[in-house]
């Protein structure tokens, strides 16, 4: 078994608008030293995956089922109080918005100190001496004297790495990280992408990192993961997803994104319409409303949910359209359109 | 790319400092240098692109030239006409050639207003006759950005990002404006959502003949749909050039070191790139170094960084660069330099 396995993994919410189906249905593993990127436009059940890992769902009115193994151990069943003593050493998050996971009124140094003391019997001393350490690793200027800053007199970057600091303190071994650099300038992301590259080497951890942006998930990821509606449409190694892609969602995305390592193309090739409410889920293969092969499938479009199968050597794809027929659309139709003006 | 003779829009030495005050009285103890000198034409039907990390005056710079903020110093000229301290009154007939599209196509729209009194207001604000009435006049311009007209009385909830931002260029096309400084214009979307978005500015330029300025921080994106790209760093314009040649030769360090910043969605050139780390953020514009205000975090900086501040020169044809040691510069140009 993997150091982290999800298993047909649903986290269901009931509002009164209907029941939003989030998450339904992801199954994936990950092992130690491994990152695996997800990718999705919002609304498609990248952060609720993250959370219902950590156990952030537990004793709320989500509806979760499905198993998460940790190092052996299964946690959709587990109690809360189990989970959250699993948090901080043995899995941790980065977040989008590092003010969110900070509390405004504690030093920065305090926060890690709190955070590393909870796991480790050691005095404040010690503790403080490691934060100043681990500041210091994460790249903070002058950390013997930042570490008794409070979270609003860093920047947005500084803030970002202290909230790095802060998950890798207590060295966790498995670290997921939510949009991790979107709220930052492409200097200071590229800064961080390098220092959380390091640092997984330095600890073999477990890394996912969540984005909606291609360039940073191939960047990073081992594996790939691509959600649509909370389903996983298409997972496999970073080099499937982006040299063999084959499902019709994936090739919308590359298309959808100018690149500065090609030469230029006159147009974009959006994908029409926007994604689903969750609320109401198209029938039949959710992206069917926007796909332009949605007529090649022999009316099963908008009537039956593709099952999510094996093309080649680990890779998965959910789509109706026959294997033959994708990858003779990939090689002779997209993949020739993506690459020249 | 021809060029014609007359910009449409030439800012020079343009400035804006926003006072910092402290204590109930209010008392000045310092500025904000937002945009501190920055000079550039914008042509008929060409596409400017502006780029730079956070807080180095992009917005500024865009709110200055439309005259929603008041410069400090510098002159705007449009069409030839000074507009840099035109009154209100005057400005009007002016506000109708140049719109201007914000980054957020949530908090941009009046939520108790339906899209036909939102797109139809520009007509009742400017006290314009339609040939068949506003609403047929709105209808048009829905249909124009990709909107079905008969969605004329719905409210901006009931629409996604994506549409809400087409709304906000519905509104500016309103009244068929000569020119559109839109500020972030897709960076709040999806990205299926905004290949659509850049799209359509493209092809409402052709379409009506359109101006663009667009600030942008992604890097991508901008080079997609700019002519030329200028490069801003903490006020001060640092590189400005035809897209080509800012993207395939750049020569201001800072330019390289954003270029280099771009993660590439390619697995297999994760090890081969060479990259340059630029350390720390940008400094604080309220205390900018002195002279080369990158000289902070520049890899190139010698003492002369420190003292003398590098005008911004043409280093190659239409080429501009304000540095001292500039990468990739053609030979002639390189004897000039050092002559
Ligand atoms: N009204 C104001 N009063 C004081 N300072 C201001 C004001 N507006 C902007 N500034 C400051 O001027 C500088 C430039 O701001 P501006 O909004 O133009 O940056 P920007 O390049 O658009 O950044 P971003 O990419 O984050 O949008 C910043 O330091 C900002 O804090
Ligand atoms: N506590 C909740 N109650 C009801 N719906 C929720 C809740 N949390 C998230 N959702 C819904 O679940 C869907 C997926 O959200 P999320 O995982 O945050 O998307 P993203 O992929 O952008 O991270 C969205 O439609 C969101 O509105
Ligand atoms: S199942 Fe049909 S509609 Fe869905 S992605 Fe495949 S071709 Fe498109
Ligand atoms: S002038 Fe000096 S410090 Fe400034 S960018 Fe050029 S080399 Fe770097
Ligand atoms: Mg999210
Ligand atoms: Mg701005």
């Amino acid at each position: 078994m993997s150091f982290l396995e999800l298993k047909d993994l649903k986290i269901h919410f009931p509002t009164d608008d209907g029941l939003v189906k989030s998450v339904d249905g992801l199954t994936f593993s990950l092992e130690r030293g491994s990152t695996l990127g997800i990718v999705g436009e919002s609304g498609s059940g990248k952060s609720v995956t993250s959370l219902g890992i950590l156990g952030l769902h537990k004793g709320g009115h989500a509806r979760i089922s499905g198993e998460i193994w940790l190092d052996g151990e299964e946690l959709v069943s587990a109690s809360q109080e189990h989970v959250r003593g699993l948090r901080g050493k043995k899995m941790a998050m980065i977040f989008q918005d590092p003010l969110s996971a900070m509390h405004p009124y504690y030093t920065v140094g305090d926060q890690i100190v709190e955070a590393y003391r909870i796991h480790h019997s050691v005095s404040k001393k010690v503790a403080r001496k490691h934060a100043i350490d681990m500041l210091g690793r994460v790249g903070i200027p002058e950390p013997g004297r930042r570490v008794d800053a409070y979270p609003h007199e860093f920047s947005g970057g500084m803030r970002q790495r202290a909230m790095i600091a802060m998950a890798l303190s207590c060295d966790p071994e498995l670290l997921i990280a939510d949009e991790p650099t979107t709220a930052l300038d492409v200097t200071v992301q590229a800064q961080i992408l390098d220092l959380m590259r390091d640092l997984q080497r330095e600890f073999n951890s477990a890394l996912i990192i969540i984005t909606h942006d291609l360039g940073v998930v191939a960047e990073l990821s081992d594996d790939i993961l691509v959600m649509y509606g909370g389903k996983c449409i298409e997972y496999g190694a970073a080099e499937d997803i982006f040299y063999r892609p084959e499902h019709p969602y994936t090739w919308g995305l590359l298309g959808s994104m100018p690149r500065l390592d090609r030469e230029r193309t006159e147009r974009l090739m959006p994908i029409k319409g926007s994604p689903p409410s969750l609320i109401n889920i198209p029938p039949g293969c959710a992206f069917h409303p926007r796909c332009p092969y949605s007529d090649r499938t022999q009316g099963k479009a908008d009537t039956e949910v593709p099952a999510l199968l094996e093309t080649e050597g680990g890779h998965l794809v959910r789509c109706h359209l026959p294997r033959e027929e994708r990858r003779s659309l990939w090689e002779n139709e997209i993949k020739p359109m993506l690459e020249t003006t | 790319m021809t060029t014609p003779n007359e910009p449409l829009l030439s800012v020079q030495d343009l400035q804006k400092y926003f006072p910092v005050t402290k204590g109930l009285l209010k008392r000045q103890v310092g500025a904000v240098k937002a945009v501190d000198g920055i000079s550039f034409d914008v042509f008929k039907g060409e596409t400017l692109g502006v780029v730079g990390e956070s807080g180095c005056g992009k917005s500024t710079m865009g709110r200055l030239v439309t005259r929603l903020l008041e410069p400090t110093g510098g002159k705007v000229l449009f069409e030839g006409q000074d507009i840099t301290h035109m009154s209100q009154g005057r400005l009007r007939p002016l506000r109708r050639d140049m719109q201007m599209i914000f980054q957020d196509p949530f908090s941009s729209l009046n939520p108790r207003h339906t899209v036909g009194a939102i797109v139809g207001a520009p007509f009742r604000i400017q006290g314009i006759k339609t040939e068949h009435g506003t609403k047929k006049a709105v209808q048009e311009i829905l249909e124009l950005v990709g909107l079905n007209p008969e969605h004329y009385n719905r409210y901006p909830h009931e629409f996604s990002g994506g549409q809400r931002q087409r709304i906000g260029i519905a509104r500016t096309l309103a009244l068929k404006p000569k020119m559109i400084i839109a500020d972030e214009p897709v960076s709040a979307l999806d990205v299926s959502i905004q290949a659509q978005v850049v799209n359509l500015l493209e092809d409402l330029q052709n379409e009506l003949d359109l101006t663009y300025v667009v600030i942008a921080h992604d890097l991508s994106v901008v080079r997609h749909i700019s002519d030329r790209v200028a490069v801003m760093y903490l006020g001060k314009l640092v590189e400005l050039a035809d897209r080509k040649d800012l993207y395939e030769s750049p020569m201001h360090p800072y330019t390289n070191a954003l270029m280099s910043a771009v993660p590439i969605p390619d697995p297999a050139r994760r090890n081969d790139r060479e990259r340059i780390r630029l350390q720390g953020d940008v400094p604080s514009p309220l205390s900018p170094p002195p002279a080369c205000r990158f000289h902070t975090r520049c890899w190139k900086a010698q003492a002369i960084c420190k003292v003398e501040e590098p005008p911004l020169v043409e280093l190659a044809s239409r080429h501009q660069v304000a540095c001292h040691f500039p990468e990739k510069v053609p030979q002639e140009a390189a004897e000039a330099v050092s002559a």
